[in-house]
């Protein structure tokens, strides 16, 4: 019964169409600061933001108006076990992205790379482990070296003396 | 026939060895792309355009647009294989193509879908050669009304042929131009939207929002199915490759037709996705047993992927000319050509004829080099979706990661990269379209400068759209198409009141 139930695509519908409206409200508030009118070098700054926030806000609200009125006949955006599926991948990926400024992207790498492997594809830890490493020694060689690209490093690169 | 002698100069620098070898490491690169879920030729080329920093621009262009090439390729492998379109514009080439490898025909329909492939891509060159020096010309007669007018008829041919819904289209456009706009205003040095936040002074990088898009949220897609590839075997050998060309001459008004829809749906930005479709339906009804399609007819695959090539190939003709992407792979293109420090538009057919010649001639080889390698190469590339996924989307989000990251050496654009995948997916199942997201995002800040420069022209009155023939008949155009959806939405309103009346009544 667990894949009948999830999110309803209406809600996430509506949501989206709301969201959309509040980026499309912020552009107008901030453009009327700016001014929208005619300055001295031609249209203000604000102009162009102002009218396309406008559009944004009207096929915004179209699109919410749609999703109201057909929400009885609409299905579901997910169930819960697809979205817990997606929050396997995207939990691990968000601390992967909120480790990087203190582990540096090599640390971080190896670890996701090894924590995907071991939690999701069901290897071994030995395995696992070995995995990150050779990914991101691999990446370390092929951009540091080769490609002379400076990624961000951590604790551990300093102590290694890079 | 001065194209022809420039087109020799072209192929003098695209022969030169260390360009050769750029161009072999980039159709293998796209055709790993092109295989691998949640890379595709836009964000692909997106993380490794910050590698050709330092390259010439037309090796680095020869480079990239090969890994386009490839990637188009390296899409079929995936549909008639293992039933998973690797891009989007492979799709139709499933319905057909895995039947095929079913029936233990994956050889044929791997060298029907690279030959006509090939096949598209050489009739879109052919038109781009010839036909990009004259729009060329006439464009260097262009001032800021008629670019904008240009920007604006692309945009409101997305809406006007847009499948889905024209307000999301319309809601998907909009967030781009407003992202666009984030940050330091070209014209006065204003900053706008940016809300007191010193990150977003910088502005929203496109190539960061296209890895996010197209890349990461791809990921989240594929892992909602658990997914796991079940595929066929495939190698081909050099009968079965003569046995399928010897086939294929009968199929030549099919290839034709699909190439001309491919490079109809390319230059107007409607792209390669639904000119791979469009061809697939128009095949299935002009066929005398229609019925038979889905069921593993070489048709059903030579279409598909024609149109999908001219397509994704005569995309860049827009781009050249008037600086004017037809896809999002394009654009992605076209950002790097502005990053090396060229000035897309007309005139580099005047000022960069190396360049742009030099790209022309890659495509002619490339293409040809393209379709050896696949053809040799194809059980290999198979084996890699023999990776566990689990490995293949871990590589694939630090690929992604390390991409964001090298755009500006900004570590925000991490972050940034997640919420784009994160919003990407959720727009992406409601059938929002990222391709005018995108293209907005990248045009954005031009086509606000075109207007502003004509509203400057004409002292703000917007009559100057509207002042000369030329940026007329373009105006009227993009307006036309613009309504097409309202008159149809008109039109499937009046029998649906009548309809619907007595059953409320």
């Amino acid at each position: 019964m667990d894949s009948m139930r999830g999110l309803r695509m209406s809600m996430v519908e509506a949501g989206t169409a709301l969201a959309f409206a509040l980026a499309g409200l912020a552009a107008i508030g901030d453009s009327l600061r700016i001014g929208t009118g005619w300055g001295a070098d031609g249209p203000q700054s604000g102009t162009f933001p102002f009218w396309i926030g406008l559009i944004l806000v009207a096929a915004s609200a179209g699109t919410l108006v749609q999703a109201v009125r057909t929400r009885a006949e609409s299905g579901l955006f997910a169930s819960w076990g697809q979205l817990r599926l997606v929050a396997s991948v995207l939990v691990p990926t968000a601390l992967y992205v909120a480790a990087i400024p203190f582990t540096g992207i090599y640390v971080a790498s190896a670890t996701l790379v090894a924590w995907f492997m071991h939690r999701l594809g069901g290897f071994g830890r030995a395995r696992s482990a070995a995995a990150g490493l050779g990914v991101a020694v691999t990446c370390f060689l092929v951009f540091e070296i080769w490609f002379l690209v400076q990624l961000p490093k951590g604790p551990l690169e300093t102590a290694l003396g890079y | 026939m001065e194209e022809l002698g420039l087109l020799m100069q072209g192929f003098a620098v695209v022969l030169e060895p260390q360009n050769l070898l750029l161009m072999l490491v980039g159709i293998a690169l796209g055709v790993l792309i092109g295989v691998l879920p949640g890379l595709g030729g836009a964000n692909g080329i997106a993380i490794l355009l910050p590698l050709t920093f330092a390259m010439p621009p037309v090796s680095a262009i020869i480079m990239l647009s090969c890994i386009y090439w490839g990637a188009l390729f390296g899409g079929a492998i995936t549909s008639i294989l293992f039933n998973i379109p690797g891009e989007p514009w492979s799709v139709a080439t499933t319905f057909d193509g895995y039947p095929m490898a079913q029936q233990g025909k994956a050889a044929e329909a791997l060298t029907a879908a690279f030959t006509s492939s090939f096949v598209g891509a050489f009739v879109a060159i052919v038109m781009i050669t010839f036909i990009a020096p004259v729009i060329a010309g006439f464009a260097l007669r262009f001032g800021p009304p008629e670019f904008f007018a240009v920007m604006f008829l692309s945009f409101a041919s997305f809406i006007g042929m847009s499948k889905g819904p024209a307000l999301k289209t319309v809601c998907a456009m909009m967030l781009g131009f407003l992202l666009a706009a984030v940050g330091m205003d070209t014209v006065t040095g204003q900053l706008r939207m940016t809300f007191g936040s010193t990150e977003m002074i910088r502005g929203f990088d496109f190539l960061v929002a296209v890895i996010g898009l197209f890349g990461i949220s791809e990921i989240l897609c594929s892992i909602e199915d658990g997914l796991r590839f079940k595929g066929e075997r495939a190698k081909i050998d050099a009968k079965v490759v003569l046995r399928v060309w010897a086939s294929l001459p009968k199929h030549w008004w099919l290839a034709l037709r699909s190439s001309l829809i491919g490079c109809w749906m390319g230059i107007t930005p409607a792209g390669a996705t639904p000119a791979s479709f469009m061809s697939y339906g128009v095949a299935r009804r002009m066929a005398k047993d229609g019925a038979s399609f889905g069921k593993g007819r070489i048709e059903g695959v030579i279409a598909p992927e024609t149109a999908a090539h001219a397509a994704g190939t005569s995309a860049l003709l827009p781009m050249l000319t008037l600086g004017v992407p037809g896809s999002p792979t394009a654009a992605v293109l076209l950002g790097g050509l502005i990053m090396w420090g060229l000035q897309p538009g007309p005139m580099l057919f005047v000022e960069q004829k190396d360049f742009v010649w030099g790209l022309i001639a890659s495509m002619y080889l490339g293409n040809v080099v393209g379709l050896l390698v696949v053809l040799v190469a194809v059980p290999w590339f198979a084996a890699i979706l023999r990776v566990p996924f689990s490995i293949i989307a871990a590589i694939i989000l630090v690929v992604c990661a390390i991409g964001a990251f090298t755009v500006s050496n900004a570590e925000f654009d991490i972050t940034l990269m997640l919420l784009f995948g994160v919003v990407g997916y959720v727009l992406k199942k409601l059938d929002y379209p990222l391709a005018p997201l995108v293209l907005a995002l990248v045009l954005g800040d031009r086509t606000e400068e075109a207007f502003r420069q004509s509203l400057l022209i004409s002292q703000g009155s917007l009559g100057v759209f509207f002042s000369n023939w030329l940026v007329s008949t373009i105006m009227a155009m993009g307006f036309a198409l613009l309504l097409w959806p309202v008159v149809s939405w008109a039109r499937g309103l009046l029998p649906g009141r009548r309809i619907r009346g007595p059953a409320t009544a």
